[in-house]
């Protein structure tokens, strides 16, 4: 049997029967409003697939992936008003031409940094590089002084908390608390139809796949076993000859990466970026869908991230004080009795029981697996 | 080409090694050498400073002052990925392996390729890191524990799985914190066994408190007191100094 580089064959199930509830099952089910709701979850999903790598894999928890979800979500939202905000559109402003924001500010004229966000491919660019370097810069300020675990995850929501108050406090250049908002079309191409919302939803889908892949290559790459030995054992790592930090940074810049392409989703979809998906609660939240779903699986974070949002909306239709103490108490009940979350009850409970159901007909030789970190050594 | 007298090339060669710990020197002025092909066992009462001498070499504690001079390299201004890439291997005293992953890839990790994170990213499996792997696992007495899960391993073979890690790294100088230590008599005789064998071409530097143990392997003794060395030579001969029957070997 040939090595596959992205996934074997019970992943391979895995990943073509989520591909078929999120391009067949949900869009031929749900109305477009709902739909569009799951396109807004699934954004989230991007962050959690990144947290999967970085604290799942290499065991570096940050709170603070909103910060990249806000990057990647700010670039997206600036092309996106930028382009609502025409001369055409704006002219009752007293400066036609600029976002409606900082004419309410008594900005006159266009600031350098948005100038560049005239053009798509900087726009691209941009969501993706200026979150990745962003997080090059914590990532290597930290883990080359090797500060770590507990106090890596401060640090990272204290610079949640810090780019919330500037955005929140630069309303002229950010929108301030109340975000970017009217967001119109791309390219000239209307977004807020409900066609355009389902073809949204199938690019997101379509780009979530292509990060699922790029997770799946790194698991299964020696890197991904290099971050399992890492997070158990740093310095028998370190003694083997490789340089810790780097393979840290690289799994933060990854997370920060897979979170700022779900903002970039979240402008596109919702339609608009506030402060409010930036700060400490909303990093959290992340942490917390990654957790439910399994911190050490791919397709279970996002299965997670799909089931908390479905919660959070119904209960919080219903029960709007007492939602976030079921999610506060959902994440505690998730840490002490499955810390592997969904996947780790879906491998320890259902898979045996499918298993047997299988080799009752089938009799299969003894032999030990791994189910969730590794697939061992070649078949020989 | 020069013919006369050369001073003598030292695979390693520790001089004047002070590292202090608030005030506290837990190695004082501490000189050694060790040559080519040589197996040096440090013995001592527990504090003498054996596991710092280890952890200095290696990079994982930085010295106040000193030097530590590898085939001519200066280890103390260098970090500790480097020092491993230039030939220096270290066993920890607790057998530190990876439990969550098998046995093979146990190994693999520690093969001396694909270093880099782009490395890393790009490494494939190929036919000639199977080989080496099988081939340090049959030494290490693992071939057909291959595809198990590391932590499903007795502590005897923890050990030998953390050696043969270090085997595949195939460093000049392989450095062993108390290899013996928890094993059974008869993992003792096969560690005895093993080290014997893989310490062809290499240096190995062994703290060991099981004399019996040492008797087996050493070429030379050192033996250390309060951070600075108190005895050194054959086995023989530090067994009959004084000094060290009363501070060690007479308890």
């Amino acid at each position: 049997m040939t090595e596959n580089r992205f996934f074997n064959r019970s992943e391979f199930i895995g990943i073509l029967l989520l591909a078929v509830f999120l391009v067949v099952v949900l869009p031929l089910t749900l109305d477009v409003f709902r739909l569009n709701l799951v396109a807004k979850y699934l954004t989230y999903a991007f962050v959690a697939l990144g947290l999967v790598i970085c604290w799942g894999y290499g065991g570096i928890l940050s709170l603070g992936q909103g910060v990249f979800f806000g990057l990647g979500g700010y670039c997206m939202a600036m092309f996106l008003k930028l382009e609502a905000s025409s001369v055409e559109n704006t002219k009752i402003q007293s400066t036609p031409g600029i976002p409606d924001f900082m004419d309410w500010n008594q900005i006159t004229a266009l600031p350098l940094f948005w100038k560049p966000f005239h053009s798509l491919t900087f726009t691209i660019a941009a969501i993706i590089l200026v979150p990745g370097i962003f997080a090059l810069i914590i990532g290597t300020a930290m883990f080359k002084r090797r500060v770590g675990g507990t106090y890596f995850a401060i640090i990272t929501q204290a610079v949640a908390a810090i780019l919330t108050i500037l955005i929140v406090g630069q309303q002229g250049y950010t929108g301030g608390i109340n975000g970017m908002t009217d967001l119109r079309t791309l390219k000239g191409w209307d977004i807020r139809p409900d066609h355009a919302k389902i073809v949204l939803y199938f690019f997101e889908v379509g780009c979530l796949f292509a990060c699922i892949m790029i997770a799946q290559f790194v698991r299964h790459s020696k890197l991904g076993r290099i971050l399992v030995a890492m997070r158990e054992k740093e310095d028998r790592v370190r003694f083997s000859g490789y340089s810790v930090a780097n393979f840290k940074i690289f799994a933060f810049c990854i997370a920060a990466v897979f979170a700022a392409i779900g903002g970039a989703m979240f402008a596109l979809n919702v339609g608009f970026m506030s402060p409010s998906f930036v700060g400490i609660v909303p990093s959290i939240e992340m942490v917390i869908y990654t957790a439910v779903g399994g911190r050490l699986s791919i397709l279970g974070a996002i299965y997670g991230t799909l089931l908390v949002n479905f919660a959070k909306t119904s209960l919080s239709e219903t029960f709007p004080e007492l939602w976030l103490f079921g999610l506060g108490g959902l994440f505690i009940a998730v840490v002490l009795a499955f810390p592997n979350g969904l996947a780790g009850i879906w491998s320890d409970y259902v898979q045996p029981r499918i298993d047997r159901l299988i080799s009752s007909r089938k009799p299969k030789p003894e032999g030990w697996t791994d189910s969730s970190v590794a697939d061992g050594a070649p078949a020989e | 080409m020069l013919v006369g007298h050369q001073p003598k090339e030292f695979l390693l060669a520790v001089e004047g090694l002070t590292v202090s710990f608030d005030g506290f020197k837990a190695v004082n002025d501490l000189s050694f050498y060790v040559d080519e092909n040589e197996i040096r066992v440090i013995i001592g009462p527990n504090g003498a400073g054996k596991t710092t001498v280890l952890d200095l070499i290696c990079g994982k504690t930085k010295a106040t002052s000193g030097s530590i001079q590898f085939r001519g390299k200066e280890l103390t201004r260098m970090k500790e990925n480097e020092i491993v890439k230039t030939g220096v291997g270290r066993k920890f005293q607790n057998p530190s392996i990876y439990d969550d992953l098998t046995v093979f890839e146990n190994l693999e990790i520690s093969y001396p390729r694909g270093r880099s994170v782009f490395g890393a990213l790009t490494f494939t499996r190929d036919a000639a890191v199977r080989d080496r792997v099988h081939e340090v696992a049959e030494m290490i007495f693992l071939k057909d524990k291959l595809n198990m899960s590391a932590d499903l391993l007795s502590h005897g073979q923890k050990q030998w799985l953390e050696i043969g890690m270090l085997l595949i790294q195939d460093p000049d100088l392989l450095m062993l914190d108390e290899p013996v230590a928890g094993m059974s008599v008869s993992e003792r005789a096969k560690t005895a066994e093993l080290l014997n064998r893989i310490i062809k071409n290499r240096s190995v530097l062994v703290i060991e408190h099981d004399m019996k143990f040492v008797e087996d392997i050493a070429h030379k003794v050192t033996v250390l007191h309060q951070g600075q060395i108190l005895s050194e030579g054959t086995m023989e001969k530090v067994q009959n100094d004084p000094k060290v029957i009363e501070v060690y070997l007479g308890h």
